[in-house]
């Protein structure tokens, strides 16, 4: 399953930042964040909640990157 | 400006004031170090912030721990000589400036492609009771009819049912001659109604609708990461900490070594600010950000003159294609039978085209077709008595009294009528009225307008090898290329046929190979090519689906422009990279050297940064490609 979500970040390392992190949260299959249309699109792995791992998404990306924002 | 951008400006402005004040300012020692504290922390207090969250979070090597780093030892090393504050607070002040630049244009551009991109319908107009309501198109159903008023977008792809009008399309198709259209004929969702009011009956749903299909399309694009894109990001994840490395060992070996083996001394301050030069060069920024700002502004650019690339890896691929394919029917040409010429013996060109529109008039084949069309005005169908059709052959008919024979040439043999052959290619229709040969029309398929110029500039923008793939016969295929002036054909091909011809220029590793059809029957060949280009695709699925570029309409000189939109936006890419490497690396060997001071440092991580997002914003401008 594949969901796209609204985030805003203010540089672009940071974006590949945030896409390393949610590519390393456990459930994801794979993720791109693109800094220009400022979305993340997200493909779970088969089984997961999307809700469940999004919010584990959203920590790790804070963690990176303080300032930013996943917008579930 | 958004709030956060118009905060950080007044920063910067209080912060460069300040600073330029305290020159000024006759006081020494602690004082003085406490006074340029002040705009110090006002420009950089929310990167000392990040930097202490990043140690926390084991996130050390980011920008904002590097300028930290870098801006706290320029001002201890000042602390401890007495000597230059304003260099740190420049450094901070600069960093700033640049990030605030970057933002700035980003959203700049992020607004420029959403309004050149903006064509999504808002609601849908329907009758209920009596009376116009609007509803979100969402909720239109096949089948509905729905109204669309003078200056509104059409929401939903349909049919005309009453009312006619002019169109404008330039927001699908970059072409800005309005289209005019007519109950009975399609219409496409995202065409902007100029004149009358249409009443529309809806085929699709909207989120099968042709806009919807193509924000979607858009919006997903720059998901799919060009080669350029992959390097980069794998190029910074490299680079900071390889600076940083480079800046401890350059901080303490050299003193160490000075003190140890050379019996100088060890000089360590000098050092130490050589290795914090290197810290305030080290941010990967400008080509983090240009590199995929150039695509954006390249795929939004396309979008914007009708033609739609699905991902940044396409752009890059498309820039270097050296080979294309084009599928004939419906790519180079119009896929229309049209009466190229006409014959004729004594009788006068207008009326032995009216005869044989006449004797053809009952039948509904596109021959018969395309002959009423070169006559002009409609046919008056009690003229004609007496139809016979002798299929395979052609029809006999009896037109104002007189016997009127229209076929092929076994026809003319069957009735035992001498006739001439014809040097054209094409399907040729013999005439005889009663009884004698009046000579003879031909019908084919006609070259597109600009085909020819469209083949000529593709060699002039550097392809290579032009190939036409067809199912017609070896004669028209021959006759085709010749005109357009193509390299190789291959003719009667099936459709099979046609996968098998790509894959076996594809095994000639020529470069990269483009395809570009119609999307009627060649999806496989679309696919299967490097890149496959869909023409004319508005309202077609099929092709949307299965090419990587889509033509919105269907002239050939479409195809041109989206090479050299692809090679514009690389060649910007290119720029970036190099220019912003190079001159990276060059300020890292001047500093390594002592050569270069910190001004030249910030100029190196900021300047760099906004040449290479203005040179991106480039790619936009496509418009006089």
């Amino acid at each position: 399953m594949k969901k796209t979500y609204k985030i805003d970040v203010d540089c672009a390392n940071c974006a590949n930042k945030m896409e390393d992190a949610a590519r390393k949260t456990n459930g994801v299959k794979n993720a791109t964040v693109n800094f220009m249309t400022l979305k993340m699109s997200v493909e779970f792995e088969d089984g997961q909640d999307p809700k469940a791992v999004m919010q584990e998404v959203r920590a790790n990306c804070k963690k990176v990157e303080d300032d930013c924002e996943v917008f579930l | 400006m958004n709030k956060k951008q118009k905060k950080m400006l007044i920063r910067i402005l209080a912060a460069a004031a300040l600073m330029i004040l305290m020159n000024f300012l006759p006081v020494r020692g602690l004082v003085r170090f406490l006074l340029y504290l002040v705009p110090y922390l006002i420009i950089g207090y929310d990167i000392l912030i990040k930097a202490g969250k990043g140690i926390r979070n084991r996130q050390v090597f980011d920008e904002n721990f590097l300028m930290a780093v870098a801006t706290v030892g320029a001002m201890a090393l000042a602390v401890y000589q007495d000597g230059d504050y304003t260099e740190a607070i420049a450094v901070m002040l600069f960093y700033q400036v640049g990030e605030w630049f970057q933002s700035y244009a980003v959203g700049r551009s992020r607004r420029n492609i959403s309004e050149l991109m903006d064509i999504r319908p808002d609601y849908a107009n329907v009758e209920q009771d009596g009376s116009l309501v609007q509803v979100d198109p969402d909720e239109v159903e096949i089948g509905d009819i729905i109204f669309v008023q003078p200056g509104e977008k059409i929401p939903i792809d349909g049919v005309v049912v009453e009312g006619s009008s002019s169109l404008n399309t330039s927001a699908l198709t970059g072409e800005s001659v309005p289209r005019s259209t007519e109950p009975g004929e399609e219409v496409i969702s995202g065409c902007i109604n100029l004149t009358g009011v249409l009443k529309i009956r809806t085929t699709k749903e909207f989120g099968e609708s042709t806009v919807s299909k193509i924000l979607d399309l858009v919006e997903n694009a720059s998901s799919r990461k060009s080669k350029s894109e992959d390097f980069i990001s794998k190029f910074a994840r490299v680079y900071t900490p390889f600076v940083c490395y480079s800046a401890l060992a350059l901080a303490f070996l050299p003193p160490l070594v000075r003190m140890g083996l050379m019996g100088l001394p060890a000089d360590l301050g000098d050092w130490v600010y050589r290795a914090l030069t290197f810290l305030v060069i080290s941010c990967p920024c400008a080509l983090v950000v240009s590199i995929p700002l150039s695509f954006f502004a390249g795929i939004g650019g396309a979008g914007n003159a009708g033609v739609l690339v699905k991902g940044s890896n396409y752009l890059e691929t498309l820039s270097q294609v050296k080979c294309v394919v084009f599928d004939k029917t419906g790519t180079l040409t119009q896929g229309v039978f049209e009466v190229n010429a006409v014959h004729h013996n004594k009788m006068e060109r207008e009326k032995l085209l009216e005869y044989a529109a006449l004797a053809e008039s009952a039948s509904s084949h596109p021959i018969s077709k395309s002959l009423q069309k070169a006559c002009g005005s409609p046919v008056d169908r009690s003229r004609v008595t007496d139809i016979q059709e002798i299929s395979g052959n052609g029809v006999t008919a009896c037109v104002d009294g007189h016997r009127v024979a229209a076929g092929n040439a076994k026809l003319m043999k069957r009735l035992q009528i001498e006739y001439r052959e014809c040097h054209h290619t094409g399907t040729i229709i013999h005439m005889a009225i009663d009884g004698a040969y009046a000579g003879h029309i031909v019908i084919s398929d006609m070259i597109k307008p600009h085909a020819k110029e469209a083949v000529e500039a593709l060699r002039v923008s550097g392809v290579t090898r032009t190939v036409m793939l067809t199912g017609d016969t070896e004669s028209v295929a021959g006759q085709v290329a010749a005109e357009l002036g193509i390299d190789e054909v291959y003719s009667e091909l099936l459709p099979e046929g046609k996968v098998e011809k790509v894959e076996e220029l594809l095994e000639r590793k020529e470069g990269k190979l483009a395809f570009v059809g119609d999307g009627i029957n060649d999806a496989p060949v679309l696919s299967r090519a490097d890149i496959g280009i869909a023409m004319g695709a508005m309202g077609s699925d099929a092709a949307i689906e299965a090419a990587d570029v889509v033509l919105m309409d269907d002239d050939p000189l479409k195809i041109v422009k989206a090479v050299r939109i692809s090679r514009k936006c690389l060649r910007i890419v290119h720029e970036n990279i190099w220019f912003a490497i190079g001159i990276k690396a060059a300020c890292l060997l001047l500093g390594a050297l002592g050569i270069a001071n910190m001004w030249l440092a910030v100029f190196a991580d900021v300047g760099v940064m906004v040449l290479a997002v203005l040179n991106a914003v480039r790619a936009l401008f496509v418009k006089k490609l």
